[in-house]
């Protein structure tokens, strides 16, 4: 089987999806000619031609707003906003049009428009290429958020979400575009060639929306994670010794609250960690539906593991990632609840 | 002596209690303005954007280069649609000020716009109105009961009671929804008629927006991608000369009209009497076959005046002189094409009045069949249970858990409802 880091995964996806569905069409800012800032679209423009893999102006707003249109007339467009932190003159766009289209019209007009966006922190990129904004969209009805952790899930999240019916936004955390960052950031890096996930089949397949994935079972805690937090809570239950499950839940809305609930009921115990900021966070409301859901199993505190309240300091990157000393802390107290 | 900077802070020209003024605006003689070739570039049709493109001359005559030579037949035709939305609109105020809708917005003075522009267009050309453009539905025969079912959210509503009145939408008679957030749909029409072009098709689209929302990010975004690709699409704006309280000046129509950011981008600007059927049509009729040929966008200023209220929200008595629609160079779109075919000898006011009648009678006609499908207070409701769908092409567990709490929430109340 191929080994694919997440960028020639995402590609793969494309790839796919081009060559199958003629109204698959690709567009944004650098994604043609040039094959994008992060070379997730490299060579697709030279292989389905210019008007299928699209440079547009920057103009998010205006990127997200054509590609409504082009849905309405039968068009699956899959749009890359060039970093999550650009996705704001795009909100409009978003969430009064994209998400209430076919609300407002009771069915009679859509739009399928995927919505990539890299995310996160960890490059260097201070407090406007760094942001995780999921929690802004899961807030808003009508479209699905992912956001995968490995290559294998990558590819086939993105081939579900461009053929869903729905309008996706596909979140891609750019810390593990090129291997499984775990939050040790002094350790040499490592490729995704060295991880299970690295190996994916060249051809379609897909991992289905809304399904989480247990990545370790465990009897003791249930850590839930997504995107880069996976490997870094990964790294911290190696750390703390405990016998905890590991939740991937891969799409954030809407969610998979079977999954995530029946191993809280299991082990009595939940850290939820994101990279995103805490107040508000879509950590508060995995914290409520747990709470709400298996209150009376419950042996602690939930505890979340966040980036701070802060934007994402450029000087600071380190301090401000929730790495794994700050996961396995929050799991030693739950452990440690009486 | 300093020097200090100044703010310069646009007002209108009259406010209640003065005289209306419409000295600030700047028109041209009916006939005056040449007519380029459809496939001229942008740079020699300049003067597009700052004249002004009319017709009818002040003996009702259709006179110059712009003149479309419209059978009488089709004349009438444009009469009985702007007559329609006329009588339509004041019906449905009426019935909104009897607290039977919860809203509405009538298009009073500017008619001419939404049905003279529709029918110059093909009806497999894609729409993307503006809230001012009922027009639009009764140019393509959208059935009045259906849109009056929308207005009432009743069982026969298009929009299952989740829109506001208004904001109709027909997806095969190829009209779009309407959002309520202003010039959304610029940058949408834009990407519909790209894909029109990628498709290889000959279907173009049209968006239009009042002059207070080109200040919105949207029209920009639509205008540049308009640009950049030469998409099949015709923008408009309708210069209506108020967006609620902010005179036009505030969008920044003061030193320059809103045609002339046309040339800036690029992009063709006309500038047209909006209360001129035949401009209105001739102008239209022209960048429809501009954009079909592969010659891309064109921006068409409508110059017009909202003579009604905003909404029936608002009251202009606050904010300008009362009658000043009176006053307005531009005249009556539907008088003005009434006295065209007077003159031609196509139309008499005997014939006019009848019109009105039998129209009228149609619109009442009309009101008591929608409310037949269910009003505000009697008669058939939707169920609320339908709220559910939609959100998603497949309702997601949540939704469908939520949807059983409100079924149980509504099992109550009837339980508490029913006498023991």
């Amino acid at each position: 089987m191929p080994q694919m880091n997440m960028i020639q995964a995402i590609n793969s996806a494309l790839d796919v999806m081009l060559e199958r569905d003629a109204n698959v069409v690709l567009m944004g800012q650098d994604v043609g000619y040039f094959g994008g800032v992060f070379r997730c679209t490299d060579g697709l423009q030279r292989k389905y031609g210019e008007p299928r893999v699209l440079d547009t102006p920057i103009a998010e707003g205006g990127i997200v707003g054509a590609a409504i249109g082009m849905g309405v007339h039968g068009l699956k467009p899959v749009v890359e906003i060039q970093f999550a932190d650009y996705a704001y003159p795009a909100f409009d766009q978003i969430v009064s049009e994209l998400a209430r289209l076919r609300y407002r019209t009771a069915g009679e007009f859509h739009a399928a428009v995927t919505v990539r966006m890299p995310c996160g922190g960890g490059i260097r990129g201070g407090q406007t290429h760094s942001q995780s904004p999921e929690g802004i969209f899961t807030h808003v009805c009508g479209i699905k958020v992912v956001m995968p952790s490995n290559p294998y899930d990558a590819k086939g999240l993105l081939i579900s979400a461009i053929e869903d019916a729905d309008p996706v936004i596909f979140f891609e955390p750019k810390r593990i575009y090129s291997g499984p960052f775990d939050g040790e950031h002094e350790k040499a890096a490592v490729p995704w060639s060295a991880h299970p996930k690295g190996d994916v089949p060249a051809g379609h397949y897909s991992v289905p929306l809304s399904r989480a994935e247990i990545v370790r079972s465990g009897s003791q805690v249930t850590v839930v994670a997504y995107g880069t937090m996976v490997h870094v809570a990964q790294a911290a239950v190696a750390r703390s010794g405990v016998d905890a499950e590991i939740i991937d839940l891969r799409t954030l809305a809407p969610l998979d609250t079977d999954t995530l609930c029946a191993s809280v009921n299991r082990t009595g115990r939940c850290v939820i960690v994101h990279e995103a900021t805490r107040f508000s966070g879509f950590g508060a409301e995995l914290s409520a539906t747990v709470q709400e859901t298996c209150f009376w199993n419950l042996l602690a505190p939930i505890e979340r593991v966040t980036g701070w309240d802060t934007p994402y300091p450029h000087a600071f990157e380190w301090e401000y990632f929730p790495g794994p000393d700050r996961v396995a802390a929050a799991i030693s107290r739950v452990m440690e609840a009486p | 002596m300093t020097r200090v900077s100044r703010l310069h802070i646009p007002r209108p020209p009259a406010r209640p209690g003065q005289t209306p003024d419409f000295s600030y605006l700047q028109t041209s003689p009916a006939g005056a303005m040449a007519q380029p070739e459809v496939m001229a570039a942008f740079t020699d049709m300049e003067y597009l954007a700052t004249g002004l493109v009319r017709v009818l001359d002040d003996q009702h005559v259709a006179v110059g280069p712009w003149n479309p030579h419209l059978e009488p037949d089709e004349l009438q035709v444009g009469l009985r649609h702007m007559l329609l939305t006329r009588l339509f609109d004041q019906r449905m105020q009426t019935i909104q000020r009897q607290g039977r809708i919860s809203f509405y917005l009538r298009s009073l003075g500017e008619e001419a716009v939404s049905i003279s522009q529709a029918m110059a267009l093909r009806p497999d050309d894609m729409l993307f109105p503006g809230y001012r453009n009922q027009g639009l539905h009764i140019a393509r025969g959208h059935s009045l009961v259906d849109l009056m079912c929308q207005c009432l959210s009743n069982t026969r509503d298009m929009c299952k009671g989740r829109q506001m009145p208004i904001m109709y939408h027909w997806q095969s008679g190829n009209i779009f929804s309407i959002s309520g957030n202003l010039a959304t749909q610029y940058p949408q029409a834009v990407g519909w008629a790209m894909a029109s072009a990628l498709k290889g098709e000959d279907r173009i689209a049209a968006a239009w927006t009042g002059e207070g929302s080109t200040a919105e990010a949207d029209f920009h975004y639509g205008m540049t991608f308009a640009a950049v690709y030469r998409a099949p699409v015709i923008l408009n704006i309708v210069n209506n000369q108020w967006a609620i309280s902010s005179f036009q000046g505030l969008a920044g129509g003061e030193q320059r009209s809103f045609a002339a950011r046309g040339p800036g981008y690029g992009i063709p600007g006309i500038r047209v009497d909006g209360n001129d059927f035949l401009a209105l049509h001739a102008v239209t009729t022209w960048a429809a076959e501009r954009a079909r040929r592969g010659g891309g966008p064109t921006l068409i200023e409508s110059v017009t005046y909202r003579a009604a209220a905003h909404s029936t929200s608002d009251d202009p008595a606050r904010y300008r002189p009362k009658d000043d629609w009176q006053a307005w160079p531009l005249g009556d779109p539907i008088e003005r094409l009434k006295q065209h075919l007077i003159a031609l000898g196509e139309w008499s006011a005997q014939r006019h009045e009848q019109l009105a009648r039998e129209l009228d009678a149609h619109v009442a006609e009309c009101w008591k069949q929608a409310q037949n499908a269910g009003t505000m207070t009697e008669g058939p409701r939707l169920d609320p249970r339908t709220m559910f769908e939609d959100v998603f092409a497949t309702m997601p567990p949540h939704l469908l858990r939520q949807r059983q709490q409100l079924d149980q929430e509504l099992v109550a109340a009837t339980k508490d409802a029913t006498p023991t």
